[in-house]
């Protein structure tokens, strides 16, 4: 071990300062028994960062490891950049989700942003090409002028970051809910495709081998973002937007083209993303991988400024940077790459024989760490986990107790309200801002149909891919919602033709250290686990965001799930708009009076009670199989998954979806039973499917042999400007103009509110 | 027929003309890189879409300086087919070899959708497959493609012949609706006076394929081939 002496000038180690750095007194003792010494306040400052809950996963890693995580195709599990999975013909896809919504609530744009470019690396550092990117967004109630500026913020900053990279943005799901209001949930997902043979992990190797930094010099921008992610946002949170970092995506286009030269030219053995906690976690991990000791001298790292110290530089949250481990004596091969691209490098430090990690400051060692300890010793909590009993009261309530509210007399108004609902309506306004297109191979793209689908190219196949999580189910009770979250996206993917085929996933949560909040947590997993299990969809990577809490409370706990499914064959793909005048639509699955969280209760009624939908993964796993097996029999004409807002806004969506073909119907729900009429029209029973077919007894055969009910409940109606509906109670007629008009229109109506100077003037004056 | 296709550091739409070229029409194409000056014997030169160097400053304003560029400038020059689709529009006007400019879209906002397009003029180098009048489904992705140039330019344009392509709806008509980015008089493409430019905000070469909506671009290829090849 070397000598390490405090740095002159920095601060003196005080209680106050450890605290300041979110290290509690168990943390600290752990610390100093590590070390055998106090810490340097450089130490601090790495273990403060590796040990925050972003970086460490302190108060998940239990719950985490009970997940599913293997199958035959799964080629990376978690704990690497990006899971990777086989999809047959030497290719495979990596793929992973992430959260920025701490920097989102306080600077929208930027914090969008560079949680593309952030995960984006995490892709392209397993060796594969990124073809997609998809966003779960959540945000509070769009009636607020603070909402619209952040929706409008967050999709911009999306749109530009992915645009100037050139990946297409494809798919995802909006969803707003009061209980987002003070924290909007900004969750990224990017999908790679690459060569088995080119896959490489980010695993330090070779004593001796150079350690470089590649890519944007650092910055005093973003210090301590990851420790930001791990404390709740308060009134204080706008003084911390120096911590959030600001995106150059013409630079990661350089990085990108960078990244995938160096991997195929065989001149280095790892890469990794500076990413949260930057130079620290990529090096401190990448050594723990390797089983390496590792030295870092951070005077030689390219800095934007003079005079930063080594605790900033190794904090430093600066974007567009990667770090490399090269083969000891190819330096000039990898910095004649990025000369190409107008990229510098810069040789920081190397592999070392000795367990240590190491930060050196012109020779004099300001930090050291005892073999990869900094990683695997980090602190680990299962604290107590107790329901809140205002929750459990709240599920216990009837929703049909809820009186119906006069309008409702007229059915056209209340379906014209769920359409209009923004969670529901089209969000094109958003998806125009994306390109969509490039590359060339989106086969449907965002709003189009359940789920993406991406052809691959030089074969028949097609990647189908979703995000998914209905918050309110899983904050009324997050066994059944954690279930699904998955079952969802898996039935949104199988729509569009696809075998689901294993997911990632995207955890964000409030306080951990609240037993409420990590009885959510602790059931959701175990529910999202239940339904990975019996889908037989491994978790091959996520991200856990904790502390989603603002003044206001806690977020809903939502576990979001980022699903890749597999097409087999591109005739296979499945839309989900009518497209036929007389062929007949099909329910798979039992409608139940399931009106519990449901949009419905939201939208009409303005309230969030009752138990969720029931939710049995293994009755879900069969109505997937058999739809799979009616598409590929070619007797599928559309398949829509039946879920939020139930089957009225499903029949609806179906035909209006498309605004320049709108289709009618005539449906007949009288063989659906005598359930209550919204709670046959809004229910939001789980494990539903509606089908249009031109051969509906042979789907209805298939179904029946498969366990899976189906029935008959109309006509597509290409002629007729309306969806007739024929309850046992009632019959009304729907006129498709005035639910196009409800649908499409909304959000554009609603954003017009709200002129884009406006908000600037809301951003300057930091209003909230 | 060789298409050289260019390639600064934020192209990326170089991958799609590329594929369009060799797989959708059958022809040879080849890569030039920005710092290169050499055309590798290209006979029809692409300007791709993307963000040429970032496009912090204005789109294409710094591409016009680069080696390659000087070589494309020569080319065209000298009566050499040169196809700029999105930045590459951008970029051949800044390069002047196209008047006119490219401005923030009316709403400031940008915006990615398939559109439709009328053929104005089907007797050039890019259009002789189409038929005068003739609607076309092609998709638009881009933040800065309101075309504008003085009125005595877009006078003499619309006089020569040389807009090409113009925003319109299903029945072929021009509304504002129908014109996505607020481009004066709805011009969506333009040529040069030599009519061996052509410049255009909509992406012919992401239509290609009946899978991903249309296969309206092909013939826009096609028109070159049969021009060049003859």
């Amino acid at each position: 071990m070397a000598q390490v002496a405090a740095r002159p000038g920095d601060p003196v180690i005080t209680p106050a300062l450890i605290a300041e750095h979110g290290i509690n007194d168990t943390e600290y003792t752990r610390l100093v028994a590590m070390l055998g010494r106090t810490p340097t306040f450089t130490e601090l400052g790495i273990v403060s960062a590796l040990w925050s809950e972003h970086c460490s996963y302190k108060h998940s890693r239990p719950l985490l490891r009970t997940l599913p995580t293997k199958a035959s195709w799964v080629l990376q599990g978690p704990g690497e950049n990006a899971g990777v999975i086989s999809i047959g013909d030497g290719l495979a896809v990596a793929f992973k989700i992430e959260s920025h919504n701490h920097p989102s609530a306080v600077e929208p744009y930027q914090g969008a942003a560079t949680g593309v470019g952030g995960i984006l690396r995490d892709v392209f550092t397993m060796g594969a090409r990124p073809i997609a990117m998809l966003n779960s967004l959540r945000f509070g109630s769009l009636d607020s002028a603070r909402v619209r500026y952040l929706f409008a913020g967050v999709v911009k900053g999306i749109g530009d970051y992915g645009n100037c990279v050139g990946i297409p943005t494809v798919a995802g799901e909006i969803a707003f809910d009061p209980a987002y209001e003070g924290n909007p949930l900004v969750n990224a997902m990017c999908v790679g495709l690459l060569h088995e043979e080119d896959l490489i992990r980010a695993k330090a190797e070779g004593v001796g081998n150079p350690i470089i930094a590649v890519g944007a010099r650092t910055g005093r921008d973003g210090i301590h973002g990851a420790s930001f992610a791990s404390e709740d946002l308060s009134a204080a949170s706008d003084a911390k937007r120096p911590r959030i970092q600001v995106g150059d995506p013409f630079t990661e286009k350089l990085l990108l083209e960078v990244s995938l030269e160096l991997i195929k030219s065989g001149h280095i053995v790892a890469i990794q993303d500076m990413g949260a906690a930057g130079l620290t976690s990529s090096s401190a991990e990448m050594a723990e991988r390797g089983d390496v000791g590792v030295t870092i001298d951070a005077a030689k790292v390219p800095t934007r400024e003079a005079g930063m110290s080594p605790y900033e530089i190794l904090l430093s949250e600066s974007q567009e940077r990667m770090l490399v481990v090269a083969l000891k004596g190819h330096e000039q091969d990898v910095v004649d790459i990025l000369t190409r691209w107008d990229l510098s490098a810069a040789v920081i430090g190397e592999v070392i024989a000795e367990p240590v990690y190491r930060v050196t400051e012109n020779g004099a060692v300001v930090a050291e760490f005892p073999g990869s300890r900094l990683v695997t010793e980090c602190p680990s909590y299962s604290p107590k986990a107790r329901e809140a009993p205002a929750i459990a009261m709240l599920r216990g309530k009837d929703p049909l107790s809820i009186a119906e509210r006069a309008e409702e007399s007229d059915p056209v108004w209340t379906l014209e309200q769920m359409l209009s609902s923004p969670t529901i309506a089209s969000k094109a306004w958003a998806h125009r801002q994306y390109d969509s297109t490039v590359r060339t191979s989106t086969v449907i793209g965002p709003g189009e149909g359940d789920a993406a689908v991406i052809r691959v190219r030089g074969t028949r196949k097609a990647l189908a891919l979703k995000t998914d999580c209905n918050g309110r189910y899983v904050y009324l009770d997050p066994r059944m919602g954690g279930r699904i979250a998955v079952a969802e996206a898996a039935r949104n993917v199988a729509c569009t033709g696809a075998r689901p085929m294993a997911i990632t996933n995207c955890l964000n949560f409030g306080n951990p250290t609240r037993p409420e909040v990590f009885y959510q947590l602790k059931e959701a997993v175990a529910g999202m686990g239940e339904a990975c299990r019996a889908l037989e969809t491994p978790v091959t990577s996520g991200n856990v965001s904790l502390y989603n809490e603002s003044p206001s409370g806690a977020v809903y706990p939502t576990p979001v799930i980022g699903m890749v499914g597999l097409i087999e064959d591109i005739d296979h793909v499945t839309r989900s708009v009518f497209s036929n005048d007389g062929d007949a639509i099909l329910l798979l699955g039992d409608t139940l009076a399931e009106l519990g969280g449901s949009e419905y209760l939201s939208r009409i009624h303005g309230t969030v009670l009752g138990a969720p939908p029931q939710c049995d993964p293994a009755r879900e796993r069969r109505l997937i199989d058999s739809l799979l097996d009616a598409i590929k029999a070619g007797y599928v004409a559309s398949a829509h998954d039946c879920s939020d807002g139930g089957l009225a806004v499903c029949i609806a969506e179906s035909c209006i979806g498309n605004s320049d073909e709108l289709y009618g119907a005539s449906i007949d729900l009288t063989a659906l039973g005598d359930l209550p009429a919204r709670a046959l029209l809004y229910s939001e029973s789980q494990a539903r499917i509606l089908i249009s077919t031109t051969a509906p007894d042979a789907v209805a055969a298939a179904a029946k042999s498969a366990g899976v009910p189906c029935r008959r409940i109309g006509t597509v109606k290409r002629a007729t400007k309306v969806i007739e509906f024929k309850l046992r109670s009632r019959q009304f007629s729907a006129p498709l103009a005035r639910l196009a008009a409800a649908y499409h229109d909304a959000i554009p109506n609603i954003m017009a509110r709200t002129p884009e100077h406006a908000a600037t003037d809301l951003q300057s004056a930091g209003a909230a | 027929m060789k298409f050289g296709i260019v390639t600064f550091p934020g192209s990326n739409c170089d991958y799609d003309a590329f594929h369009a070229v060799t797989e959708v029409l059958g022809e040879e194409a080849v890569y030039l890189w920005h710092k290169d000056h050499d055309l590798q014997g290209a006979d029809v030169v692409v300007l791709p879409g993307g963000f040429s160097y970032g496009d912090y400053l204005r789109a294409g304003a710094i591409a016009r300086f680069s080696p390659i560029m000087q070589e494309v400038i020569a080319h065209a020059k000298s009566g050499g087919p040169v196809l700029g689709i999105c930045n590459g529009f951008q970029i051949a006007c800044e390069a002047g070899l196209l008047p006119g400019a490219l401005m923030r879209n009316r709403d400031m906002k940008f915006i990615s959708t398939p559109l439709l397009v009328r053929v104005e003029n089907s007797g050039t180098l890019f259009t002789n497959r189409y038929t005068d009048g003739e609607i076309l489904r092609l998709p638009v992705a881009h933040g800065e493609g309101r075309y504008f140039a003085p009125p005595p330019v877009l006078d003499e344009l619309e006089q020569d012949g040389r807009v090409i392509f113009r925003y319109v709806t299903a029945s072929g008509e021009r509304t504002s609706a129908a014109n996505p980015n607020g481009s004066e008089r709805d011009i969506a493409g333009i040529v040069s006076e030599d009519g061996n430019v052509l410049g255009m905000m909509p992406h012919p070469e992401r239509a290609c394929s009946p899978l991903l909506g249309s296969e309206d671009g092909v013939r826009l290829l096609e028109s070159i081939l049969a021009r060049v090849a003859a």
